[in-house]
């Protein structure tokens, strides 16, 4: 004979079990993805000398402008995890608020980065230039394309909070998408580092 | 209801330790890239020393993440599988980056010569 008590503890571990098998599954997806990062380093690190004649890294790109995509990253890290606090709260509304400012903060940085690629093309740079400059497109792009489907993760999340309560799906999906954007995080500051930073240096 | 008030009141913990961490995560973060934009922008340091400078400014980053946003740890066996799930990822990209450049080099130096 089983107590109904019992039971809802036995369901409360199973369901415990399976979301925190859903985040570990999650979790090696973001290593995997780590891995084709670093091969995309890895790539950009070979070519980044092979400008055949166009420009190279100091000529497109600007260390300040970097200094402040880095920024914006680091804040919209911050302002997620406050939302992601929220949830032990129990507070729908401050995860709702915190998640709007990330987004927001997200979709500044794409901005920046759209507008870098525009005027690039603009000059008439395509990643058709030169061996570096389909790397850096490649690098970037893919780094931003990572920071959109994250965006239409955080609407499809707003969405579906504003339908339903703080329930541990939900928490589950919170705690995917926070890990996605910590990875994010991780990722710009190589971006950072080698391509901005040590860039620079060619420069001077 | 009493086992319900014991969760609350540790998730209410739990949510103060991790904005203390995220604050701590995010002011050491914004520190480390403004150091290592300026080592740059002010020609403190210059030739190899600079790219180990920004390498190690670029892997405490690295670390402070980890610890502050992600807050890896081995304190449970979830978290034990998590943190030795990322050491290996870390083992894996040394492979693939140090393995690439060390042949994308030396192929380019048997070219020259």
């Amino acid at each position: 004979m089983t107590t109904p008590a019992f039971n809802t503890t036995i369901h409360h571990i199973q369901h415990h079990d399976a979301s925190s098998k859903v985040i570990f599954g999650f979790w090696i997806y973001i290593l995997t993805d780590c891995i084709l990062f670093a091969s995309l380093f890895a790539t950009y690190i070979v070519l980044y000398n092979n400008t055949y004649g166009g420009p190279g890294i100091a000529q497109v790109t600007s260390l300040p402008y970097g200094l402040i995509q880095t920024l914006i990253i680091i804040f919209s890290t911050l302002t997620f995890g406050f939302g992601f606090a929220a949830i032990y709260r129990g507070n729908r509304n401050q995860v709702m608020f915190w998640l709007v400012i990330t987004f927001l903060l997200g979709l500044a940085f794409l901005g920046m980065e759209q507008q870098q690629f525009a005027h690039l093309l603009h000059q008439g740079y395509s990643w058709q230039t030169s061996a570096f400059l389909t790397v850096f497109f490649s690098l970037i792009g893919i780094y931003g394309l990572h920071i959109l489907v994250a965006l239409l993760w955080i609407i499809i999340l707003m969405i579906q909070l504003s339908s339903q309560n703080l329930t541990s799906m939900m928490k589950t999906r919170l705690t995917c998408l926070s890990l996605f954007w910590n990875f994010l995080n991780i990722v710009w500051v190589f971006i950072f580092t080698i391509v901005y930073l040590m860039g620079a240096i060619q420069h001077v | 209801m009493s086992n319900q008030t014991l969760i609350a009141d540790a998730e209410l913990g739990t949510d103060r330790k991790l904005i203390k961490s995220y604050l701590i995560g995010f002011f050491l973060s914004v520190i480390l890239a403004v150091a290592a934009f300026a080592i740059v922008e002010q020609h403190i340091l210059t030739g190899e020393s600079l790219y180990f400078a920004l390498a190690a400014f670029a892997l405490a980053q690295l670390f402070v993440q980890v610890v502050f946003f992600l807050r890896l740890n081995a304190n449970t066996e979830d978290d034990k599988w998590n943190l030795i799930s990322f050491l290996f990822t870390i083992l894996i990209i040394m492979i693939v980056v140090t393995g690439s450049l060390w042949i994308m080099y030396n192929l380019n130096y048997f070219m020259m010569h």
